[in-house]
């Protein structure tokens, strides 16, 4: 019987010519990675077994990207745990305030993400790096002080999941809203522990932005990990890039499937997602009527230039509704050098909404624009659940990044075909 | 490894923003994290939650983010148990590493009631909700990971790899 890509990369890893699913396997990991929240306490764990060396002090990534620049002293400590520890072990990939950005529109920028990696991160959007055909998952601290001290990881092999996407997308729909389509189809358990292997024309005419952000919201179906195969924009990328080699697999064509699901691109119009799960997805023309306080355009799900030219598309010449506050957030240095090139950074200025540094911050509700008691937020984020922006009586919807420019001249949610 | 305690019942879906919100992240001390332990799932889960009690929730318990933080202020707020219909993955290998018990056990996720005083042999697999007297038997761990909790958490473990 076949392997699937997942099943090829776990195999490779685990030192074996053959697995399925259900198997308990130990992996080498190319790339583990830790931000600011989750890093101290594999950091404090790992010290308190007594462990002296990292496995390898070129295979660690620590991004402070949550609650940076600081926001308060308690996450300044948090930094220093790491920027320390990142000292102390000479790690060769600590990214400080001024070359960090959001971690997984980071690592693939910096070339440290690779095909047939495999990558675990004690953050739970790990999942990113499958756009690049690596197997990369989340997992927490404590996996993470493991991997610091021994390189290893053990996993359960998922089974997989097949979605097939065919068809020519209709204008102003793209990654983000292929993801949400799914998740609505199979709901926010509908992969639980299981790889969701992505296939179609479709997904084939797609850029690697669009699958990244794809990729990125496997874990909001409760996927293990989400994953394409490598083509030429992958390969262009990564040739680029690369801080290692790399190794590139595919899914046999007798590879198993729980289960498989073909959709219609043509069909899907631009997503959005109610609170307060990703799965209630409708299109957008479905929920015109809900006025919003706030925008937020960036994340590790849109924050990448190709995001933040279709912002700044909608945003020319315009200006963000009187009772909005529109918050743009470039994911990286390198994007918002970007945009300051491409004169995206005037545009989004001119028309009134605030331009960030690089970070996390209010998708996680942690700062730079949170919401108050009933307020409403549309956001290019990826979880929309109860108080995830702010007060627990405020509500996140979660769109692709054109919506959500258009919903911040609006006022309230909107087409983007509505303002142009 | 016997526990005992009222229990305390969830829907489906609840997600670590729910459990612990980010809010409160910016420290990892379980102290701190305890107190509030569920606080956007159940504002007064913390004023109402004793030691040893019994957490009962629906489908994809502990969904969404990574933190550790999570199954960290369930065991520091002094939850002996928590039993799910099923878990979310990350939740589920953090529960594991960290030696916190969870049981996967759809019926006995379904019929237990809030307030329901419940017995659990978490090495057997066993759970008695005492007051409907009525018992339950919990999805098996594999021997790896049962030995992973039975020496206190995945740590251990590495220290044992590391020194030996």
């Amino acid at each position: 019987m076949g392997m699937t890509i997942t099943e090829k990369i776990l195999a490779a890893h685990a030192g074996k010519e053959f697995v399925e699913p259900g198997e308990l396997i130990n992996c080498k990991v190319d790339l583990c990675l830790g931000n600011d929240i989750t890093a101290p306490i594999a950091i404090q764990e790992f010290e308190r077994i007594g462990a002296e060396k990292v496995f390898d002090k070129e295979r660690i990534a620590l991004v402070p990207d949550h609650f940076t620049p600081n926001k308060d002293i308690k996450s300044a400590e948090q930094v220093k745990v790491l920027r320390e520890f990142a000292k102390k072990h000479d790690l060769k990939y600590y990214f400080k305030i001024g070359k960090m950005g959001v971690e997984h529109a980071l690592l693939p920028e910096q070339g440290l993400t690779l095909p047939g990696d495999v990558i675990i991160g004690a953050d739970s959007h790990t999942c990113t790096y499958g756009a690049l055909g690596a197997f990369s998952t989340g997992v927490g601290s404590t996996d993470l002080a493991a991997a610091f001290a021994t390189g290893e990881v053990w996993f359960k092999v998922p089974e997989s999941i097949k979605f097939t996407f065919n068809g020519k997308l209709n204008k102003w729909v793209s990654g983000k809203d292929l993801i949400l389509y799914t998740i609505r189809q199979i709901s926010v358990s509908g992969a639980l522990y299981k790889s969701m292997e992505f296939h179609g024309d479709t997904i084939s005419g797609l850029s690697l932005e669009s699958r990244l952000t794809m990729a990125n919201m496997a874990i909001e179906a409760g996927g293990k990990n989400g994953i394409f195969h490598v083509d030429d924009k992958v390969l262009e990328y990564v040739k680029k890039r690369a801080k290692r080699d790399w190794t590139v697999y595919e899914s046999d064509k007798d590879a198993n499937y729980v289960q498989e699901f073909e959709w219609d691109a043509t069909k899907i119009q631009p997503q959005v997602a109610l609170p307060p799960l990703p799965d209630k997805g409708v299109d957008v023309s479905e929920c015109t009527d809900i006025t919003v306080d706030q925008v937020v355009i960036g994340s590790c799900t849109n924050g990448r230039i190709e995001d933040m030219r279709e912002a700044a598309e909608i945003l020319k010449g315009k200006k963000v509704n009187p009772n909005v506050r529109c918050i743009v957030i470039p994911a990286t240095q390198e994007v918002y050098m970007q945009c300051l090139a491409e004169g995206l950074a005037d545009i989004f200025v001119e028309a009134e909404a605030a331009l960030s540094t690089p970070t996390c911050g209010p998708c996680l509700g942690g700062h730079m624009g949170i919401l108050a008691k009933g307020e409403k937020a549309i956001a290019t984020t990826n979880r929309n659940f109860v108080g995830r922006m702010g007060h627990p009586e405020s509500e996140v919807y979660l769109s692709n990044p054109a919506v959500a420019a258009a919903s911040a001249i609006k006022g309230r949610i909107a087409h983007p075909e509505e303002v142009l | 490894m016997k526990y005992k305690g009222i229990s305390h019942k969830f829907g489906d879906h609840i997600n670590t923003d729910e459990i612990i919100p980010a809010r409160y992240l910016n420290t990892s001390d379980p102290e701190e994290l305890a107190k509030h332990c569920m606080e956007d799932a159940d504002a007064d889960f913390m004023k109402k939650a004793k030691a040893g009690d019994i957490i009962v929730a629906g489908e994809n318990f502990g969904c969404g983010s990574s933190r550790e933080h999570a199954p960290i202020s369930i065991k520091a707020a002094g939850i002996s148990c928590v039993i799910a219909k099923t878990f979310a993955r990350i939740f589920y290998r953090n529960c594991i590493n960290i030696a916190l018990p969870i049981m996967e056990a759809p019926e006995a996720a379904e019929e237990i009631e809030n307030g329901d005083l419940v017995e659990i042999d978490f090495t057997k697999g066993i759970i008695k909700n005492l007051t409907k007297n009525k018992e339950y038997t919990a999805k098996p761990y594999p021997p790896f990971m049962q030995e992973i909790i039975s020496k206190g958490g995945l740590m251990n473990t590495v220290k044992e790899k590391i020194n030996s």
